[in-house]
């Protein structure tokens, strides 16, 4: 241990001795350590928006249903507790946010054309803070109170019905019994989503207003909840499914919605997988360079054994050669993916391939998040891996016989 | 064998740990990239094959402004003698007239807005997958019955199988108020959730008579022999159309679908161009140290006459050959890993989940071909080369007396 600032220093000065080489090699790691970082800074602005977005349409982190509903969506399957028994379960329980709200499939029709919908009936206050639709930046408003009479639909799906802002438009539905129910209603406002088929797809009226129109009383058909983290749900689904028995289904969001939830586990999959790729491809100049260094020094070599210096120190002095290269590099690396990442965190504008993202579910603007974990997780792998690749040239620098290594040419 | 070639191969040779160290980068990269690009094309190809496949085809004759808004009347006037002449100008059986409406389709327990459209049941199946994936009774047969076949998740919500009657609401052509009632004559399963929950068809007279389309539809589609001759076939079917018509291929019918591709495409090759570029370093540091340990050398032998350039030609040489061996090597791994999983299908956990958004199936059959076996390792060789040109030209600067002083 008395050894060790002394073996830092000489690898240090080893490191430096040929500064063309340890160069070119730092260049290497630098570029590969700030592509691993700069990628995983990309892919993980995009899955965390795409997520963010999806548990926002959802919405919710855990939801409750009656057990039919997910598979068939109809007016039948409701949650079979009134707003009240919700309110007395989970009013107190501690969530970031939850609401009650009615969700059936509806035709909704204008002068001219008719469509298919997803038609919500919320409590407007309730959502507002988790809804994907920004309610300041709706044309004209949006809903008011759980008694609005009005019907407030997406941009794209207007131009479709070729109807406008004061215009009355047919929300046809079923009741319980299967009998029509629709009911005539005024567009008070047009929101604006990140995602064309969001603007497409629903159709927002109050909730009581369409517990009428139902006709289904105080009853709901479907409860969602907030908790504080996507990636921890458990203590909200606990909670959700402890005040419920088995006649409810709670589901977390990686279960409503399968792609979603399976993106997360993919994609961190994958930035591991290009980790390690990335470090595959370094390893291979990494080793080469040591095996020159240690080569060109042969002589040294044997003549640091021959007086004396224990063969275990060698194998450390080369081996903390490759950890600093690897950490200068790191350093570099990291410091560019900050330099570079941090300019384009206010967003990147893709929307030349926005019809594509919506494929992948994504949005047209991305948003790259450096994670101090992601870039802990990949600077952690370089080292770990680059001490595993550099034990073998280090073990055979000290393995040297001393008189054959000082008369070596 | 030349001089200068022997040369180069045996200076390859005097650090066989380092050269195969240096190929062994080459080699790595090379089979990611050749198996890499190899399995993202077969899927491009099966994304556009298995999208253009349920109804876009590779091109539809439409009324200009229908593709974006969709609506009722906006329409082909008499479709079917339209596509009649179509499939006759074009010796093709490969198209086929549709019709589309939006409407409410209810059960005796339960009603759902779908989208339904008027086919031509003797040529659909030539143009979409649909009629191939009837999983319960038939599909729709020549006459014009008022028969309809719908999605699977369809029929389950509502409560309904092959037999049973629906009955259809919505608005006609003139707007006025249509209905009609149908049988269900066949159940199909595509696998993607929108289609079997939102889909029905029924023959195109049908459709006519109860939408009073009056002999219109809304499209023609139509399927070329290959993606490739679509162009072709694009515009000999737009010189023959009137005014009133427009033809659009599958990149303006499916805008999404060309896009996903290049967004996943840049960022599939910025990855494969960092590969490239480490390897290129590792080429540098290699052949900078092959030069700067051989100045010494290289000083006796500029000063018995030899010129810089060939000697800077003898490294670019060595590079050349070390280059080669990699791109061999790597192009053989990676065709071979590539075969492998040609046979054997590749997947990965959570694949299934992903690929169904895109229309893939849960396994992929990657192909291999020349040419996406090429592309990789020759793009890695270049830069090896490229790669070489600094140390080779550091050459050009060597004064020999100094050069031989050098240990």
């Amino acid at each position: 241990m008395r050894m060790l600032p002394v073996l830092i220093r000489l690898a240090w000065r080893y490191l430096w001795r040929n500064h063309r080489r340890t160069i070119v090699m730092l260049s290497a790691i630098s570029i590969g350590a700030w592509a691993m970082i700069f990628m995983t800074a990309l892919t993980r602005g995009m899955v965390d928006q795409m997520i963010t977005d999806g548990i926002s349409v959802l919405p919710g982190h855990v939801q409750l249903h009656n057990p039919e509903y997910l598979d068939d969506p109809s007016i039948t399957n409701r949650v079979s507790l009134t707003e009240a028994e919700l309110e007395t379960r989970y009013a107190d329980a501690g969530f970031e946010a939850w609401a009650s709200r009615v969700r059936v499939p509806a035709v909704i029709t204008s002068e001219r054309e008719s469509r298919g919908v997803t038609l919500l009936g919320i409590d407007p206050i309730a959502e507002r803070d988790f809804s994907f639709v920004d309610y300041d930046k709706v044309d004209g408003r949006f809903l008011e109170s759980p008694d609005d009479s009005g019907v407030v639909i997406g941009a794209k799906l207007a131009d479709t019905l070729d109807t406008e802002v004061g215009k009355r438009i047919v929300l046809m539905s079923q009741d319980p019994d299967n009998e029509i129910a629709d009911r005539g209603f005024r567009v008070v406002g047009l929101f604006h989503a990140n995602m064309e088929t969001y603007e497409d797809t629903y159709a927002f009226i109050g909730k009581k207003t369409a517990q009428k129109m139902l006709r289904i009383g105080d009853t709901t058909t479907e409860v969602v909840f907030f908790g504080n983290d996507y990636r921890n749900v458990e203590p909200t689904y606990e909670k959700v499914a402890a005040a419920v028995d088995d006649s409810m289904r709670v589901s977390r969001w990686t279960e409503v919605d399968t792609y979603l939830g399976t993106m997360l586990s993919v994609m961190d999959g994958f930035m591991l997988i290009w980790v390690v790729v990335i470090f595959l491809a370094l390893s291979f100049g990494l080793v080469n360079t040591l095996v020159m260094a240690v080569f060109e020094r042969v002589r040294e070599i044997g003549l640091m054994l021959a007086l004396g210096m224990k063969p275990a120190s060698i194998l450390g002095q080369i081996i903390i050669e490759s950890m600093m290269l690897l950490a200068v590099g790191l350093l570099i690396g990291d410091a560019l993916a900050w330099l570079t990442v941090k300019p384009l965190e206010s967003g990147i504008d893709i929307s030349v391939v926005a019809k594509g993202m919506e494929m992948f579910g994504a949005s047209s603007v991305l948003y790259p998040k450096l994670h101090m974990d992601d870039v802990i997780l990949s600077n952690v792998v370089v080292l770990i891996l680059g001490f595993l690749a550099s034990l073998s040239p280090a073990w055979r620098a000290s393995r040297y016989e001393p008189v054959e290594a000082i008369t070596k040419v | 064998m030349n001089i200068v070639l022997r040369l180069a191969w045996r200076n390859l040779w005097r650090h066989a740990r380092r050269t195969w160290l240096t190929i062994g980068a080459m080699v790595f990269s090379n089979t990611l990239l050749v198996f890499m690009i190899s399995f993202q094309f077969s899927m491009y190809g099966l994304m556009i094959d298995n999208t253009l496949q349920v109804f876009s085809g590779h091109m539809q004759v439409q009324a200009p402004g229908y593709k974006d808004d969709q609506k009722m009347r906006q329409v082909v006037l008499d479709v079917q003698p339209l596509a009649e002449r179509l499939r006759g100008e074009l010796d093709s059986e490969t198209i086929a007239a549709r019709g589309w409406a939006f409407g409410l389709a209810s059960s005796e327990e339960r009603s759902y807005g779908i989208g339904i459209y008027g086919v031509e049941p003797e040529f659909e199946g030539n143009v979409s997958n649909i009629p191939g994936l009837i999983k319960d009774g038939q599909y729709l047969g020549k006459s014009d019955a008022m028969d309809i076949v719908i999605g699977g998740m369809l029929a389950r919500n509502l409560r309904v199988g092959v037999g049973d009657e629906l009955t259809l609401l919505g608005s006609g052509l003139d707007g006025s108020f249509a209905a009609a009632v149908v049988t269900i004559v066949g159940v199909f399963e595509s696998g993607v959730k929108e289609i079997d929950r939102n889909i029905a068809e029924m023959p195109l007279g049908a459709f006519q008579e109860v939408f009073y389309m009056e002999g219109a539809g809304h499209q023609v589609v139509v399927l070329a022999p290959t993606l490739n001759d679509a162009p072709l076939v694009e515009r000999r079917i737009a010189a023959t159309l009137p005014d009133n018509l427009v033809v659009h291929d599958w990149v303006a019918l499916q805008p999404g679908l060309k896009q996903a591709i290049q967004a996943d495409m840049s960022s599939a090759f910025f990855m494969y161009g960092i590969l490239v570029i480490l390897v290129a370093f590792s080429v540098l540091n290699t052949q900078l140290m092959s030069v700067l340990e051989r100045t010494h050398e290289f000083g006796v032998v500029m000063a018995l006459g030899m010129r810089p350039g060939r000697l800077g030609r003898l490294v670019m040489l060595e590079t050349t050959l070390m280059g080669l061996i990699g791109f061999l090597l790597g192009a053989a791994v990676g065709a071979l890993l590539t075969y492998w999983f040609s046979v054997n299908g590749l997947s990965y956990p959570g694949m299934e989940e992903m690929a169904a958004n895109f229309n893939l199936p849960g396994r992929v059959y990657p192909q291999v071909s020349l040419l996406k076996t090429l592309f990789g390792p020759a793009v890695v060789f270049l830069f090896t080369l490229l790669a070489a040109v600094y140390p080779a030209l550091r050459l050009r600067r060597l004064h020999p007396v100094e050069a031989m002083r050098t240990i």
